[in-house]
């Protein structure tokens, strides 16, 4: 087991609302928007010592996200919905259990040439 | 800490991007999705709710309170910070309003067009063309047969100059691979002109 369940103990509310959010810039509740179908998931290593204990279900998404795994990923290998999925990784996020990291910014006015010219790379290379 | 910094490094989350492949039904979406992934193409069911769905999608499904949508899609790491997704959107007309959710931050997209039938995707250039989303044209020539040129395809598809067309086969991956190639040269022509 990559989650050191033993170390994931104590239940305080009060602690809950001072740990700080990668993605949800600084909001109190993280929210299904903050993850899209690519967002990559990562569990936090070693859990803070303060966070609730996970659930069973919450366990099997903590050790799939052992390794950076994208939301869309981790719903088809726990063959859970999406929409399912990031509910419970609402509130793995909000405990401080996982970190979130979205998708690379895409924009049709500015388009990023660097990051065009690695896709390209990388596909030529297959 | 060195140590530290290894791990740190070790642990970072790639960044990531997709690319959809959409068609009409039956086209060989997941067949193309499947032949450059990396790994075999996952696939999610999404729960539909009858709410959920506008009041044009309600056909032959009045009767059920839910019913499910599924997704595929493949992936290809490009580096250990980049990786890119495939998602297959979902053919059948109905599910279509999902396609507005996954057209959101994707670089473009493969409309493949079954080469027998290319009224059949009609509708999804209607779509990325209506959203100024990207794409290029794969004409999956079923069989390994292309009984038309490229060109022939383009006008019968009343595709504008810089849309790319591609006579592939959606299970060769090479062939599949040169697709996506050929829209990523797209992107960056388009890049470079409005530079
Ligand atoms: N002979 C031949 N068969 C193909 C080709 N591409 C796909 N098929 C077959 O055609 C059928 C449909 O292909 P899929 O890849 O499932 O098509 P799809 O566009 O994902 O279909 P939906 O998601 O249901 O809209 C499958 O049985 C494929 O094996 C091809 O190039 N040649
Ligand atoms: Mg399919």
């Amino acid at each position: 087991m990559s989650v050191p369940a033993r170390e994931v103990g104590g239940d305080d509310s009060a602690g809950r609302l001072v740990r700080p959010f990668t993605l949800t810039g600084g909001r109190t509740r993280p929210s299904r928007a903050d993850f899209t179908l690519i967002t990559t998931l990562m569990a936090v290593d070693p859990p803070p010592v303060r966070a609730p204990r996970p659930q069973p279900e919450q366990l099997r998404i903590l050790r799939r996200c052992a390794r950076p795994i994208a939301v869309a990923e981790l719903a088809a290998h726990l063959d859970l919905p999406v929409s399912v999925v990031v509910i419970m990784l609402c509130d793995l996020l909000e405990a401080g259990l996982i970190t979130a990291h979205p998708p690379h910014p895409v924009s049709a006015r500015t388009p990023d040439l660097d990051l065009l010219q690695k896709v390209r790379d990388g596909l030529g290379r297959l | 800490m060195a140590g530290s910094d290894v791990t740190a490094q070790a642990a970072t989350a790639p960044d990531t991007v997709k690319i959809l492949v959409a068609g009409g039904f039956g086209v060989g979406k997941t067949t193309m999705v499947g032949s450059v992934s990396e790994i075999v193409p996952l696939r999610t069911e999404e729960p539909l709710t009858v709410a959920g769905l506008g009041v044009d999608d309600l056909d032959g499904i009045e009767e059920k309170k839910a019913t499910t949508v599924a997704l595929d899609f493949g992936r290809i790491t490009i580096s250990r910070e980049l990786v890119l997704y495939l998602f297959g959107t979902p053919g059948q007309q109905r599910f279509w309003f999902m396609w507005n959710d996954l057209a959101i931050g994707a670089l473009g997209a493969v409309v493949l067009v079954d080469v027998r039938r290319p009224e059949s995707s009609f509708a999804a250039i209607d779509f990325f063309e209506r959203r100024r989303i990207p794409f290029v044209v794969g004409v999956n020539g079923f069989h390994g047969e292309h009984p038309y040129p490229a060109e022939d395809i383009r006008e019968a598809l009343a595709l504008p100059e810089h849309v790319r067309v591609l006579l592939c086969d959606a299970r060769d991956r090479e062939s599949c691979r040169d697709v996506l190639i050929a829209l990523i040269d797209q992107l960056i022509a388009a890049a470079v002109r409005a530079d």
